[in-house]
């Protein structure tokens, strides 16, 4: 019985949402009484991977096949099975991620294991294994019992607040053997913007709507992020008007976002818009018109002119 | 080549939703069920795959008898049979197993779904389904192409997406621009009241999870507006109240 937590690396570092889901999976360990093993996959080196240890983990295991170098939803939950069973782990923590995603199903299908996703709070033992999730798009909770011998919690983002300590975890080369059938789908080339601060991983983020009138005055939201350190996100019109790519479209059929801060300008907060982003601790709302439904689900709004509200909020922000 | 489309009946995205029997039970009470919006989208691309490469559609659904209505509604947009697995949809597992057993029987070339259904939002079904078929599965899918046998797929990742190449059979979790949603004409509805659609009971009965109850999140607190002619206050409430910047 351990727990064991499926961290990612970027650029050969522990991922922001990995250190969140480590400490969390970390404090279910303690809550059972049992230690909190990593595994990661692909290229890292053994010193970015040991800080696995300031968020409570003892051990990290280490798959380093150069197959595995390239992120693969297929074969890294082959990988997570083996450890799984190398570890005799009975949970398995992991943050909601696209790589994440594609793992995590494929594990809940090899190892027969009962998930539960967009997990909000640590688990209660107090009868048997429950843990609180996220349901109809943020509208509403369910409290899930995890029956079967193994458990998956896929974590939202800002589910607990991460504390750090100087400990060092152990790192081990893990050597599975993997399945030639995991790698049947070719990646042809990948497009990713670069630079910028990604949406999902983001504590703060700026997003606007059709308020803006148009792709060419973007301009101003990018702004206030650059000066806030925040992503840009959009409402479902202006990426279906395509005046921003979609992988910004926030909403019930879009991103789900539960950052520190969301600033919304010029969206007026329709019921499938709020879905995405109700989760988020702080929102602020600018709009022109006073009557517009996302001031009721605002913790401050600005009744006011995008155009003006927005140059002003970048420079005070950029006095900080 | 046959396509699989499976599809949720899900309350409507604008839907307000509350809870009954002690917060254990969805209050179905005035909610309009509706095609899950990413379903939507894969049958969709469905149908367009079978108007330009000649295939078969069926579409699955597992359910109660009242997902009917969105059944024959996918039959009137296009697809061409139907199979309802007559059971509550328990967990991601129990869906998954339903659909797995019925692809075994008929061995599809492609299984789309959307991305996630938008009740449970756990979007894990298509690749459990892949796992147990032991073939890959993609998600979540924004342009598929089928050129001879190799299949075109790009997927959305975080800030961008990824070209990749496949070989059928394969499982995808479809969300948009894939397709743009149909509409039903007249004579869709018409001829989808005559197409078949096969009721069957579910197997597996293991239970690896149980909901025990419901909650709606907290309301939040009044909305402090601030003038616009003040508006630089917000950036110092954002530090100094709120701490959060």
């Amino acid at each position: 019985m351990s727990v064991l937590i499926f961290a990612e690396v970027e650029n050969g570092k522990l991922k922001r949402s990995s250190q969140e889901s480590i400490f969390y999976g970390a404090k279910v360990a303690g809550m059972m009484g049992t230690s909190a093993t990593v595994i990661v996959a692909g290229q890292s080196d053994n010193s970015s991977l040991a800080e696995a240890g300031k968020y409570g983990a003892s051990k990290v295991l280490h798959a380093t096949d150069a197959r595995l170098n390239e992120p693969n939803g297929m074969a890294y939950a082959t990988v997570v099975a083996a450890a799984a069973r190398q570890e005799g782990a009975s949970v398995i923590v992991l943050a909601k991620s696209s790589l994440a995603d594609a793992m995590t199903a494929r594990l809940a299908g090899k190892l027969k294991a009962g998930l539960a996703a967009n997990v909000i709070e640590l688990p209660d033992l107090s009868n048997g294994f429950r843990v609180k999730s996220s349901i109809y798009t943020g509208k509403a909770f369910a409290y899930n019992d995890l029956k079967a011998d193994t458990k998956i919690l896929a974590i939202k983002k800002n589910t607990i607040a991460v504390e750090e300590t100087d400990a060092a975890a152990t790192v081990e080369s893990f050597t599975p053997a993997l399945n030639d059938g995991d790698f049947a789908v070719t990646v042809k080339n990948v497009v990713k913007a670069t630079g910028d601060i990604l949406l999902p991983e983001a504590d703060l983020v700026v997003s606007a709507g059709r308020g803006l009138k148009g792709p060419e005055n973007w301009g101003i939201v990018e702004d206030l992020a650059k000066a806030l350190g925040a992503a840009t996100a959009c409402s479902k019109p202006v990426s279906d008007l395509d005046w921003r790519p979609h992988h910004e479209h926030v909403g019930q059929t879009g991103i789900k976002v539960s950052p520190n801060l969301y600033i919304a300008a010029g969206i007026s907060g329709a019921i499938q818009h709020l879905a995405g982003v109700n989760s988020s601790k702080v929102i602020v709302v600018i709009n022109k018109d006073p009557e517009a439904p996302f001031f009721k689900s605002a913790d401050y709004g600005i009744v006011g002119d995008v155009f003006d509200v927005l140059p002003r909020l970048t420079k005070a922000a950029q006095a900080l | 080549m046959k396509i699989l489309v499976c599809v949720t009946s899900v309350p409507d995205t604008t839907t307000k939703i509350t809870f009954t029997d002690n917060n254990t039970k969805l209050s179905k009470a005035g909610v309009t069920f509706i095609t899950g919006p990413y379903d939507d989208y894969a049958l969709a691309r469905a149908v367009e795959l079978k108007e330009k490469l000649g295939a078969s559609v069926t579409v699955l659904n597992v359910g109660g008898v009242d997902a009917e209505p969105v059944i024959r509604k996918c039959l009137a947009i296009g697809a061409d049979d139907a199979i309802r697995v007559n059971a509550e949809p328990r967990d991601a597992f129990f869906v998954a197993e339903q659909i797995a057993a019925i692809a075994k029987e008929n061995k599809y070339d492609l299984i789309l779904m959307g991305r996630e259904s938008i009740d449970f939002n756990g979007g894990q079904v298509h690749g459990i389904v892949g796992e147990m078929l032991g073939i890959p599965s993609i998600s979540p899918v924004m342009l598929l192409d089928i050129d001879g046998d190799t299949v075109k797929i790009t997927r959305e990742i975080e800030g961008g997406k990824e070209e990749l190449e496949a070989k059928l059979p394969l499982v995808l979790g479809c969300q948009e621009p894939i397709a743009e949603w149909k509409i039903p004409n007249m004579r869709g509805i018409m001829t989808a009241r005559t197409k078949p659609l096969k009721v069957v009971e579910p197997t597996g009965t293991d239970v690896l999870t149980d909901v025990s109850g419901y909650e709606l999140p907290p309301a939040r607190g009044a909305v402090k507006m601030i003038k616009a002619e003040d508006a630089e206050t917000l950036i110092q409430l954002l530090r100094t109240e709120a701490k959060i910047i």
